[in-house]
């Protein structure tokens, strides 16, 4: 098996409070990783720090074995390594089409090519990506103009048009209407086998991250609980606690 | 060059050079000190960045030097001058401020950058663009040997403004308004929605900072000068020192403006008197930058 | 498609025809080409990329003095030369003069472009109100440090020599080059924000967090957006500094409570983000300046400060954003009204 992110013993706090205390675990290569926890656990700032977003105290960070604890969130997108965000970050005063445009990986492009207009091919392929999220539609409309669930699937569309290696997806589900999650869930399914990304979830829908993930991390107060299959987590008493709020 | 370095071994050959100098800028900084702070109380309430701090301060002072020319007694100028800026800071919150407040910030600067040409323009033409001074007449006091004088006009003037200071802190702690507008700082909704009529803090709170500056400006005019167009960079000095301090770090943001007084006269010592608002604009920039430089550490930007 | 070739035809026609159909007129056109091309570079970072700076003007004074000593430069020691302000002893030939006013502008464009990377690589960590502090800031020490430089004339200025010949036609001379250089950054930009650049730029502006998480360069794009803006500002800022023959540091040269703050206003006005806005506003602006100049005279820059405070609170999306509101249509912007509540289908 291949490990293509690789987290070593990396903490990280703010002020007094500790967030991520040692924290190590490893994603492997074509599969899909889930990272659950209750409030407060902690992952979105592991999340973070593997992103870049924030320097972390101590540990490392590994992907394609190469160390990016020590890179700006720029370099490490153009590694490879996206993430999309819990509140769904598109570019609202751009039309759909405008937005997976400006998603082009940035890494294949010299200064040159900056300087010319996008063409049929990158046209073709943004219209297909938005019609594998369902949103060929409604592609001519102003991206602030989508409701929260279609701008979701914008995001995520935008990210599979900038071809990752890894995506790191921060709550893929919250704030979507039930009916419709079953469709996201097939097309996160179908981004990995299709596009062999590699899905690193953050996930509170219990239903949701055990349909899809081969192995789940366990996160609580800042610490790993547990690891393992969606069987060994569902049975696993500690998890089951940390949930409860038993101490 | 020879000039700078003359300047510069003065103060290691007198060290009581060193004394006027940081007491010439205390003395001074105790006023900007007192305009960053209402820039920081506007700023912490209504996250409205005011550039037209600087000539509310100015209009203070043309209200006591008009006051004086007039044959009344300029320190009642002080008092003069902040209830006529309240009214000014009233009308201006209700004409402009209000219906720039919920916008984005590059809007309320500009707003206040265009009344800040407005102020100046007026003031201008109102008084003409001489300097212009009040001159108390009272008495200085030397000190080493005639080395370090203190007018006690200025003395005067740093008690005034810290009795303003001390008056403003103790109504913010103690009055039921004072508690309304903290309130409204660290939460403006939740203030709404536990019953503040969070329109009136923000009105009492511009009000109440063109007030505290034009009383700090009427002082001003006693102890230094004050012109139509020096206002911008009143602005920019307590821009530097709200951002040198942080929002809402009281002791700071007198250390700093006492110590943006020093610097300047340290900078007006050694490199001329021409250079002073230069040296004000400078400093500007490099606590930009300082503040740059730590947030990078984190990895952030400086909104 | 003709109809876009007649259009840009007559307005070539209108720009090469109208120092000639309006010889009284000849200065103030070519205000009106200045306006435009500094509006148009303001819109540049600050309505296209969303860094909206209040120092551009930075770059207008540079472009002044650079071009003056360089032309002076050319013939003799600028020290010498600015220490006898006034003296009447220096003279230029012809040659001398128009070699002077090529290499003073094209020298000032590229040392601005130069020193916007050098600024902004400074300022650029800065965002919002503090990046329009910070350039304010750059801009006034700028003005207020040459007014203490003797070897640039000091607060005094330089003074440079008056065009050669007849002065009338300086002035067209001088319209055309405001004219061509203007001309020549609208098709630019016409040009430049159909490209994946202007598009990364636009990103920029509408959540640079997200372009830097989405691998984009940022710093590249915004340094270059600047330098390009500073290239065009520069140039401009050497034209003025041979059109106005006198040019002081703080009241000409760097004058960032007058043209620096015009230029944001005409881009309000006109309305940002656009590639017409800057232009009409530009030349409303103008008009509403010029206005106010002969029938309010004393309170004409209360009335200016009163348009900047009025556009902004009230009227901030300008003309083409009042237009593309009422008409979307005409832009290609397509907002389906029903669609909001719905979901996307699965």
């Amino acid at each position: 098996m291949n490990t293509i992110l690789e987290v070593q013993e990396v903490s990280k706090s703010f002020g007094g409070v500790s967030a991520n205390k040692d924290i190590s675990l490893t994603v492997e290569r074509g599969g899909i990783t889930g990272l659950i926890g209750p409030n407060g656990s902690g992952k979105t700032t592991l999340f973070n720090s593997v992103v870049g977003y924030h320097p972390i105290d101590s540990g490392s960070i590994k992907f394609e074995d190469q160390e990016i604890s020590t890179l700006p969130v720029q370099k490490i997108a153009r590694l490879g390594l996206l993430r999309t965000f819990q509140q769904t970050r598109i570019y609202s005063a751009m039309n759909c089409v405008e937005n997976m445009l400006i998603s082009l990986p940035h890494r294949k492009m010299n200064f040159r090519d900056a300087f010319t207009r996008n063409g049929n091919e990158e046209y073709e392929r943004a219209d297909r990506l938005l019609e594998f999220v369902g949103l060929y539609e409604k592609r001519l409309l102003l991206a602030g103009s989508l409701s929260f669930g279609q701008q979701k699937l914008l995001e995520f569309a935008m990210a599979l048009m900038n071809e990752p290696a890894a995506l790191l997806l921060d709550e893929p589900t919250a704030g979507i209407n039930p009916t419709l999650i079953n469709g996201l869930i097939d097309r996160l399914k179908r981004a990995n086998v299709e596009f062999g990304i590699t899905l690193f979830i953050i996930e509170h829908n219990m239903r949701v991250i055990m349909n899809m993930a081969d192995t789940i991390y366990c996160l609580a107060h800042g610490e790993m609980l547990a690891k393992g299959s969606p069987d060994d987590i569902q049975n696993n008493q500690k998890v089951i606690d940390a949930y409860l709020g038993a101490h | 060059m020879d000039q700078i370095i003359g300047n510069i071994s003065l103060l290691f050959e007198f060290p009581v050079v060193n004394l006027k100098i940081v007491l010439d800028g205390i003395m001074i900084g105790a006023l900007f000190a007192l305009a960053a702070y209402g820039l920081a109380l506007v700023w912490g309430v209504m996250n409205v960045k005011n550039l037209a701090q600087g000539d509310f301060v100015i209009s203070g002072g043309y209200v006591a030097w008009w006051l004086d020319q007039n044959g009344f007694p300029a320190l009642l100028g002080v008092p003069v001058a902040f209830l006529i800026l309240w009214c000014i800071g009233w009308v201006i919150y209700k004409l402009v401020i209000s219906r720039v407040i919920e916008r984005d910030l590059f809007t309320s600067l500009l707003a206040t950058f265009g009344l800040a040409i407005i102020m100046a323009q007026i003031l201008n033409l109102m008084f003409g663009s001489d300097t212009q001074s009040v001159d108390l007449g009272y008495e200085t006091i030397y000190f080493f040997d005639g080395f370090i004088d203190v007018p006690i006009a200025k003395l005067i003037g740093v008690l005034m403004a810290a009795a303003l200071a001390a008056g403003v802190i103790i109504f913010m702690k103690s009055s039921r308004m004072g508690q309304a507008i903290r309130a409204t700082a660290q939460d403006a909704r939740a203030a709404r929605v536990l019953g503040i009529d969070t329109e009136k803090v923000y009105a009492f709170t511009f009000s109440l900072n063109a007030a505290i500056c034009g009383a700090a400006g009427a002082i001003i005019v006693m102890v230094w000068v004050i012109q139509p167009f020096y206002g911008i960079t009143h602005s920019i000095r307590a821009f530097v020192i709200v951002t040198a301090a942080g929002l809402g770090n009281l002791p700071g943001v007198i250390a700093a403006g006492l110590g943006i007084g020093a610097l300047e006269q340290y900078g007006a010592h050694i490199f001329g008197i021409g250079y002073q608002q230069a040296i004000a604009v400078l400093l500007l920039l490099i606590v930009l930058i300082i503040r740059l430089i730590q947030q990078r550490r984190k990895r952030q930007s400086l909104q | 498609m003709n109809k876009k070739v007649a259009f840009y035809a007559a307005l070539i026609a209108i720009t090469i025809l109208a120092p000639f159909l309006f010889p009284d007129f000849r200065t103030q056109l070519a205000t009106v080409w200045l306006m435009i091309i500094v509006a148009l570079t303001w819109d540049m970072t600050g309505g296209q990329m969303g860094y909206n700076s209040l120092g551009n003007i930075f770059f207008y004074g540079t472009g002044m003095y650079v071009a003056a000593v360089i032309a002076i430069a050319l013939v003799y020691d600028v020290g010498e030369y600015t220490n006898a302000f006034g003296g009447g002893t220096y003279s230029f030939t012809d040659p001398e003069y128009f070699t002077g006013v090529i290499l003073g502008i094209i020298g000032a464009g590229v040392f601005c472009a130069l020193t916007a990377f050098i600024v902004g690589y400074i300022t650029f960590g800065l965002r919002g109100p503090y990046f329009a502090i910070g350039t304010l800031g750059v801009a006034i020490a700028a003005g207020e440090l040459v007014s203490n430089w003797d070897w640039v004339g000091g607060g005094q200025g330089i003074a440079l020599p008056v065009y050669p010949g007849d002065l009338d036609i300086g002035k067209i001379f001088f319209y055309f080059l405001f004219a061509i250089t203007g001309v020549a950054l609208f098709v630019f930009l016409k040009w430049l924000y159909t490209t994946r650049f202007g598009a990364a730029v636009n990103a920029i502006r509408d959540d640079e967090e997200k372009a830097e998480a989405m691998g984009i360069h940022t710093l590249q794009y915004k340094l270059a957006m600047w330098s390009m803006a500073a290239f065009f500002v520069g140039i401009v800022g050497g034209i003025s500094a041979f059109q106005l023959i006198h040019f002081e540091p703080l009241e000409t040269a760097y004058q960032t409570i007058n043209l620096g703050i015009f230029m944001v206003v005409c881009v309000l006005l006109g309305g940002k983000g656009t590639l017409w806005g800057p232009v009409i506003g530009a030349i409303l602006f103008h008009v509403f300046k010029e206005v106010t100049w002969n029938y309010f005279l004393g309170w004409q820059w209360v009335a200016l400060g009163a348009l900047i405070v009025v556009t902004v609170v009230y009227f901030q999306d300008g003309v083409m954003g009042w237009l593309m509101y009422k008409k979307p249509e005409w832009f290609g912007i397509r907002v389906d009204k029903k669609d909001i509540t719905a979901e996307a289908d699965a």
